[in-house]
């Protein structure tokens, strides 16, 4: 291999990028340990406290916030996964006029930044006079949630054979037991991982969700409010523990996905 | 290779004991080899042999574990492959999606800042009659185009040394017969040394001087194609160059014109000259094409060996010739090439005929006849498939 | 990933024939309706404010339909600063981005193809940040480079910063954070499109007397264009729009403020809609007019 940047510099760098990349990671799961007071600033000594009483700081506003946000999230993401899906088959299955159009549509969502999405609805739900809580928050996730969606099941969907429903149908199956038999089983993967990806992306949104949540507040927004006043531990415990959870359900799949590669190379 | 300049003619490549290991195997055992300058030199073997590691360590994209590598005399082994007078037509010929066919003839070229590189592009791109499609790009041109860009794009350098990678396996049988009297002429013509890779037996035959067979990294064989055809050193050049009939049996007795070999109880006489061992149990054979079909047992002839009685197991007719599977008790299944000289199969199916071959067409091999032998299942190579259907065939027979 | 939204489809296998069937209706009209009525009827509310005039007996926040293109003349008096601040910083984010992640992506993609493995599980780490809350990693990075931190006062003590110089508040941190949080929409696009480079082309150039540097720039670097302009976009289009890290409370200062900042301000805390409105139409038309010549030029036309 004659094209390496030095043969040592590229692995080297590598490491390091990706150690620069959980500096913050790793700070703020320390700091979940932090004997910390209202502010979880400076350390004050290890304890276990903050992660076994998670729901006590602030009478229980990280958890409700917590709980909002896992709500919202997964009302947005079943919603979005659900018109994407059928977007994405009728995309890569049939014709239709207004095609370009189509996809214009679901591109341009993608290429919006978030600060206009969040306030064209605001400003939507301000003229029509709709009162902004838990709905208009969970109306607008499922709205930038639905492209991310498309793209993901188009991919699987352009994947599968179309010779396989071909011959679901001509075994007799009907129209709904080739979807419910042979489609749909086969979508799946696409499928979950658009609702993964909708669910972290509904999870993590704090710009449009800002504009959009009256007096409702989700677990970003009660970060961004309390950034100037201080974030109690509880929210680092929190964040670490989403963290652990999607890492551990992703390395498991991952390494999960290559030992079945590797069997199936191995008998092939 | 000094930029701004050609070189003047073809160079020789001299291989001086290289070894190529690569984690977990080795792919060159020891391999020395001289190829002159100005000829065309075919590397056959079946895949996983080591011929196309061979011509990637030429063309400087891997370095030998051992050995060294000289190009007009002069050592390369520590040039990179952008440093080498050496060019590649490639097997996937890899030419440059992101660029038109003109631009990537030229590419070598601006590289090497040579002067007036879009002229020189064209002319290479209307010797291979392709210059009308200049502009194009790689991906809208055919698959026998493309291989004549990626000729194109690799002599246009005048390298000392062109590396053929298997370049005409991707083309449909009657594109590379037409392609192979193409790059046939296109040497003559710039009198280049080519290095020919291919698992392809004809193709080597037809366009090389000089082939060499190489087998699990080194080379069985070395020669003009017609010496390794009519005389095979051994049972794998036998049988990946054509197809063979071998049999095997001790030398019983030996003049300084000849040895007979005792096979199963027939005698069998090999001029001397063309047996490699002249005692103890030999390996001897005779191509398919050289023995004639007898309805009736012929008169006995001093020169021509005769085998038989057999029976006939096998008659498929191709045209120009007829295949016969002849089973002869105690010795196994020959293969017989006749010509159709008159309409129709000489001998049917189960008819008892006799063999027999002019004593000057036998040969007799180098390999120990104890020795495994080293020819290994190829599913390229068309002797593979004609014993396996032979196998078939006796397994047909026996159930 | 939907990262793929944005790269070319040249190696997309053959399209299966397409039929023409009313199902096809019933599959799209729910979502296309959707995105419709909070998608598109959002833009149109939007442009029609932008246009609005303050209701002559109306409170603060009362505003009535009007033509009052002036808004539009006002903000950008007002916030020309602001505008030019966020294209200028999104686009020295993306750049930074880029030349962070092209040797990331190209060891993870190219160099690590031998181990699988390891390749999804750097993979991994490069998405992690997901992971984690994004205003979280935002203030980690905040009180990691605050003036009392461990990093600012080594720098001071080896005279390398200034003794009374700030990092944080300043445009360095705004720009820094904005080229962190971005860096895994920049690093997955490329990934994707050097994770499927054809090495064999490496070779040919090399076998042409391309000497390294000369294969990336005429070989590696043209054919990684689709890569390289996914994640220019998805880099450059959030940090564009972003005003989490220019934010005051983050790692931003006065000095900072982008044009997400101004919005956010002029809708939520001083209820100028109008002005709000005029500004998103601003960043929205601009950054289309950025992405349609750019993609154009960089010949990916075919977007989604």
């Amino acid at each position: 291999m004659k094209f390496s940047l030095g043969k040592l510099l590229l692995p080297l760098y590598t490491v390091l990028a990706l150690i620069f990349l959980m500096v913050p990671i790793v700070y703020t799961f320390v700091f979940s340990f932090n004997d910390s007071l209202k502010s979880n600033i400076t350390w004050r000594g290890f304890t276990f406290d903050k992660w076994l009483n998670v729901c006590q700081v602030q009478n229980g506003a990280v958890c409700e916030a917590f709980g909002n946000s896992v709500l919202i999230g997964v009302v947005a993401t079943v919603a979005a996964t659900t018109l994407g899906t059928m977007i994405a088959i009728a995309l890569v299955r049939y014709r239709f006029r207004f095609r370009s159009q189509t996809s214009l549509l679901l591109f341009l969502p993608m290429a919006t930044p978030e600060v206009v999405l969040g306030a064209g609805l605001a400003a939507q739900f301000l003229s029509l006079g709709v009162p902004k809580d838990m709905v208009t928050i969970i109306l607008a996730h499922t709205m930038f949630c639905i492209s991310f969606v498309v793209v993901t099941v188009k991919a699987r969907v352009a994947s599968l054979d179309p010779a396989l429903e071909e011959a679901g149908r001509d075994l007799y199956g009907s129209a709904t037991q080739v979807f419910a038999r042979i489609t749909f089983p086969l979508l799946l993967p696409g499928i979950l991982a658009a609702a993964l990806l909708s669910f972290a992306l509904s999870f993590d949104d704090f710009i449009i969700t800002n504009f959009n949540s009256g007096a409702v507040t989700t677990f970003p927004k009660y970060i961004y409010v309390s950034a100037a006043r201080g974030i109690p531990a509880e929210a680092n415990v929190i964040a670490s523990a989403v963290f652990i959870l999607a890492l551990v359900l992703v390395v498991t799949a991952q390494v999960s996905r290559a030992a079945k590669e590797k069997r199936l190379a191995k008998q092939g | 290779m000094n930029s701004g300049e050609f070189a003047s003619a073809g160079a020789d490549l001299e291989l001086v004991g290289i070894q190529k290991r690569f984690p977990g195997f080795t792919a060159i055992e020891h391999l020395d080899l001289k190829i002159p300058a100005g000829s065309f030199f075919a590397l056959l073997g079946p895949s996983g042999c080591g011929k196309t590691t061979t011509l990637r360590l030429v063309a400087g994209l891997e370095e030998p574990t051992n050995g060294r590598i000289l190009i007009g005399g002069t050592d390369v082994t520590n040039q990179k492959s952008f440093q080498r007078p050496v060019n590649t037509v490639f097997q996937s010929y890899a030419l440059f999606p992101h660029m038109t066919v003109l631009e990537n003839v030229a590419f070598g070229l601006r590289r090497r800042r040579i002067d007036d590189p879009v002229a020189k592009a064209h002319e290479a791109l209307r010797l291979v009659e392709l210059d009308h499609l200049a502009a194009r790009r790689p991906q809208q041109l055919s698959g026998g185009q493309q291989q004549r860009v990626a000729l194109a794009r690799a002599i246009v350098n005048r390298p000392a040394l062109l590396l053929l990678d298997e370049p005409l396996g991707a083309l449909d049988l009657k594109l590379r017969r037409q392609m192979q009297l193409e790059l046939k002429t296109i040497q003559e013509e710039v009198g280049l040394t080519f290095l020919h890779v291919t698992h392809d037996q004809e193709e080597a035959m037809t366009m090389a001087d000089t082939v060499a067979v190489m087998n699990k990294g080194r080379i069985e064989q070395m020669g003009a194609p017609e010496e390794l055809y009519e005389l095979p050193r051994t049972a794998f050049v036998a049988n990946f160059l054509g197809q063979s009939n071998l049999f095997t049996g001790p030398v019983v007795g030996s003049t300084s014109e000849a040895i007979s070999v005792d096979v199963a109880g027939q005698k069998v006489v090999v001029p001397a000259a063309r047996a490699h061992r002249h005692i103890g149990e030999v390996t001897i054979g005779v191509r398919p094409e050289k023995l004639t079909l007898h309805v009736t047992e012929p008169v006995g002839d001093v020169a021509r060996n005769l085998m038989g009685p057999g029976r006939v197991i096998d008659v498929s007719f191709s045209g120009v010739s007829t295949q016969y599977l002849v089973e002869i008790a105690g010795i196994g299944t020959l293969i017989v090439f006749a010509q159709n000289m008159a309409f129709g199969p000489v001998a049917h199916e189960g008819s008892e005929v006799w063999l027999s071959w002019n004593i000057e067409h036998g040969f007799g091999l180098e390999d120990d006849a104890s020795a495994e032998p080293r020819f290994e299942a190829d599913d390229t190579t068309r002797s593979i498939a004609t014993q396996k259907r032979s196998s078939l065939l006796t397994e047909l027979e026996g159930a | 990933m939907a990262f793929a939204a944005f790269s070319t489809s040249t190696t997309a296998p053959e399209p299966a024939p397409r039929r023409k069937s009313p199902i096809a209706l019933l599959l799209l009209l729910p979502g296309i309706l959707y995105l419709v009525l909070f998608f598109l009827a959002p833009l149109v509310s939007l442009l029609l404010t932008s246009f609005q005039a303050p209701s002559e007996f109306g409170d603060v926040g009362q505003y009535s339909y009007a033509f009052r293109w002036e808004n539009y003349v006002d903000v950008i008096t007002a916030y020309w600063p602001h505008i030019m601040r966020s294209f200028g910083y999104a686009l020295i984010a993306t750049v930074l981005a880029l030349v962070f992640s092209y040797p990331l992506a190209y060891f993870i993609g190219v160099k690590a193809r031998p181990w699988p493995l390891l390749q999804s599980l750097m993979l991994v780490l490069v998405i992690a940040p997901f992971f984690i809350s994004f205003l979280l990693r935002t203030l980690a990075w905040k009180q990691l480079l605050s003036d009392e931190s461990f990093v600012i006062t080594s720098l001071k003590a080896l005279s390398l910063l200034a003794p009374d110089a700030h990092f944080t508040g300043t445009a360095f941190a705004v720009i820094f954070g904005l080229t962190y949080n971005f860096i895994p929409f920049m690093t997955l696009p490329l990934y994707t499109t050097l994770e499927r480079l054809d090495l064999r082309y490496l070779e040919a150039g090399s076998d042409l007397y391309a000497r390294p540097f000369d294969v990336f720039r005429k070989i590696t670097i043209p054919l990684s264009m689709p890569g390289i302009v996914a994640g220019t976009l998805l880099t450059f289009i959030p940090a564009a729009g972003d005003y989490i890290n220019a934010s005051r409370d983050f790692l931003g200062g006065p000095d900072t403020q982008m044009i997400g900042n101004v919005i956010e301000a002029n809708f939520l805390v001083l209820q100028n809609y109008p002005a709000a409105a005029a500004l998103s139409i601003i960043l929205m038309s601009v950054i289309l007019v950025i992405v349609s010549i750019y993609v154009k030029r960089s010949g990916t036309e075919e977007l989604l």
